[in-house]
């Protein structure tokens, strides 16, 4: 008769105690720092040579193999050096920086794409000219530039009192009554609408009172602040939340009315995160198409009255371009790409006054 | 200006919830009354309804009697804000406006509630009112600076002087020193022995040594078990409830026989 002791079982409560006695070593091996990298390299070598006899090199199935191959063999190697801990530390390392370069690969894409498709026509013309009587080259978006200016600009005149006080009513006021509870369910359903329900709820609006096949840009406007006010109000409504409740009492124990200890302690408090919030609603509908192509047209002419006639915006121009160029069409698909650069570099521009704002207005500790 | 304060049958309820039960309570003016207590008792909740500051807590309500020299304090038509400007507070936690500096946190009563006054009248309230924090000689050369950037002790002590710059009649404190060491404690509870001369002080702490050391009178909260309503146990000189206290469970309390 023979025990047969199986290597697998579950070990006893008893033997499990003794092993947590058992002190941790202090020293254990360790790789040296240039480690990874070395491993990195010989990973990509050996997959690129490997792929290079058998199939053809290609550097994209190269750089996914070769971290493939990189995170096993970080993982065994730390494993047999460094003991078990290490090497899953490693691995998850790895694993979350491939997901992060992963992440990096359309953005970096994007911006190479229309950088270099887009620097062609990034000249002088472009800013000064329309494309008013342009058939061929020449021709500008000026008269785009222009019409997202003003369409955003009075959007964010509309919706940024309408966010803020909305967001001031529910933090401050609302509490937890009905009210306050069916604007937040319906401010999370108008976050979710497609924004061309925006811009048909626009034109409808306006076709009602100002006739059929009405268009101009305040309803661009209007249809925008429609999909940015949801926006304006999330983000101030959680910065309010976040302001610390003691601040309110201690400004109510000073005998200071409620408007006033929200206009002068609370706002300012949580002005920072604020900007910032309303700055990136403004990015987020300031490349609009859909709804604006409804409601606010196309024209090749500058606009300058928001209440009267077409407006163009750079996205709808762009789309425009590459949607019904004409003859020849380079120069329609070249003004395009330089109408996502500017908008690009518009909401960049957007974006560092954002933080520019937050930092100007952060309370300050020294 | 320091006035007395008197309670007849107060209930404090927070919604339908009875928190604090039937309290009776006589504070004479110029006097430091402590309240002491285990927690959950109601003596915070009592002391925030003296100035009407539990009622920023959404259903929180009061019955019965709460007088501030004769005149009632929940009476109808009595503006909260009012009474607040009247009877001040310190919070548990130093709150220092953060987007203010130390002057601007020091005159703060004044600026959120639009009270302009001439430069020279303002220094003077600000230096008076630091000086009466005792922190005028550590901030005297950084006025223009944020005051969130001072230590714990010192923050408390704005919020002391930002508390006495409004010119309150009675100056409630709510545990003030459970967030600090025992050097700045120390130096809170010398203000508050300088303090009442001018003003009335009910100050809430869990600090029995504190509450011997600094109160003429105490009082003891208890509560019965959780759900219960806390009350007032008995009130008395300060030297009487450590040593002699008429009722069983203030001795097991002060004692430190408690439960």
């Amino acid at each position: 008769m023979t025990i047969e002791t199986d290597p697998n079982r579950t070990r006893t409560d008893a033997e499990l105690a003794e092993e947590a006695l058992v002190p941790m070593p202090l020293v254990r091996g360790e790789l040296p720092r240039w480690a990874p990298w070395a491993i990195l390299v010989a990973s990509l070598v050996v997959v690129g040579v490997i792929l290079g006899v058998t199939s053809g090199f290609s550097i994209p199935l190269t750089l996914v193999l070769g971290a493939v191959l990189f995170a096993v063999a970080t993982f065994v190697i730390s494993r047999v050096v460094e003991g078990g801990r290490k090497a899953t530390d490693r691995l998850v390392t790895i694993v979350v920086t491939v997901a992060f370069l992963l992440a990096l690969v359309p953005l970096v894409s994007v911006l190479v794409t229309v950088i270099q498709n887009g620097v062609a026509r990034f000249d002088g013309a472009f800013f000064s000219n329309s494309m008013r009587g342009v058939v061929g080259e020449g021709g500008g978006g000026y008269h785009a530039i222009i019409g997202t200016l003003i369409i955003t600009a009075l959007a964010a005149v509309i919706s940024i009192p309408v966010g803020i006080l909305t967001a001031i009513y529910l933090v401050e006021y609302g509490a937890r009554s009905r009210l306050a509870r069916a604007i937040t369910f319906f401010v999370d359903v108008m976050t979710g609408i497609p924004s061309i329900v925006a811009g048909l709820f626009a034109f409808a609006f306006f076709a009602l009172f100002l006739g059929p096949g009405i268009r101009f840009g305040f309803g661009g406007a209007v249809a925008l602040s429609i999909l940015m006010i949801p926006v304006v109000v999330r983000s101030t409504e959680e910065m309010l939340k976040i302001v610390p409740n003691e601040l309110r009492e201690a400004a109510f124990a000073l005998g200071t009315p409620k408007w006033r200890t929200i206009l002068k302690v609370v706002i300012p408090t949580s002005i920072a995160g604020i900007a910032s919030g309303v700055t990136l609603a403004i990015a987020r509908v300031i490349g609009e198409t859909a709804p604006l192509l409804i409601i606010a047209g196309l024209t090749t002419g500058v606009n300058l009255n928001p209440f009267s006639g077409r407006m163009t915006t750079l996205p709808v121009f762009a789309y425009n371009s590459y949607a019904a160029p004409g003859v020849p069409r380079e120069p329609f698909i070249d003004r395009a790409w330089t109408s996502a650069l500017v908008l690009i570099l518009l909401v960049l521009v957007l974006n560092l006054l954002a933080r520019l704002v937050a930092k100007l207005f952060a309370p300050k500790t020294r | 200006m320091s006035k007395a304060v008197i309670a007849k049958d107060l209930n404090i309820y927070y919604g339908s919830f009875l928190a604090v039960e039937g309290v009776n309570i006589d504070i004479k003016p110029k006097t430091v009354t402590a309240l002491i207590g285990p927690s959950g008792c109601g003596k915070s909740t009592f002391l925030r309804s003296i100035n009407r500051m539990h009622e920023v807590i959404p259903g929180a309500r009061v019955e019965g009697s709460l007088t501030l020299d004769g005149k009632e304090l929940y009476g109808a038509g009595v503006d909260p804000v009012g009474v607040r400007r009247q009877i001040g507070m310190v919070f548990q936690r130093p709150n220092p406006f953060p987007t203010m500096s130390i002057y601007e946190n020091v005159i703060a009563g004044q600026k959120l509630n639009n009270k302009r006054a001439g430069k020279k009248v303002t220094d003077e309230l600000v230096e008076r009112s630091l000086r009466g924090a005792n922190l005028w000689n550590e901030v005297k050369d950084r006025l223009d600076k944020p005051g969130s950037g001072l230590s714990g002790g010192q923050q408390q002590r704005l919020c002391i002087a930002r508390a006495i710059a409004v010119q309150p009649d009675v100056l409630l404190m709510d545990e003030p020193c459970s967030a600090l060491d025992p050097i700045s404690t120390l130096a809170i509870e010398d203000l508050i022995n300088e303090l009442k001369t001018d003003y009335t002080i009910v100050i809430v702490t869990h600090n029995m040594q504190q509450a011997a050391r600094v109160s003429d009178f105490t009082g003891f909260f208890n509560i019965e078990g959780t759900g219960k309503p806390g009350h007032l146990v008995e009130i008395d000189e300060t030297k009487t409830i450590f040593s002699q206290p008429k009722q069983k469970a203030t001795e097991d309390y002060v004692s430190g026989r408690f439960g």
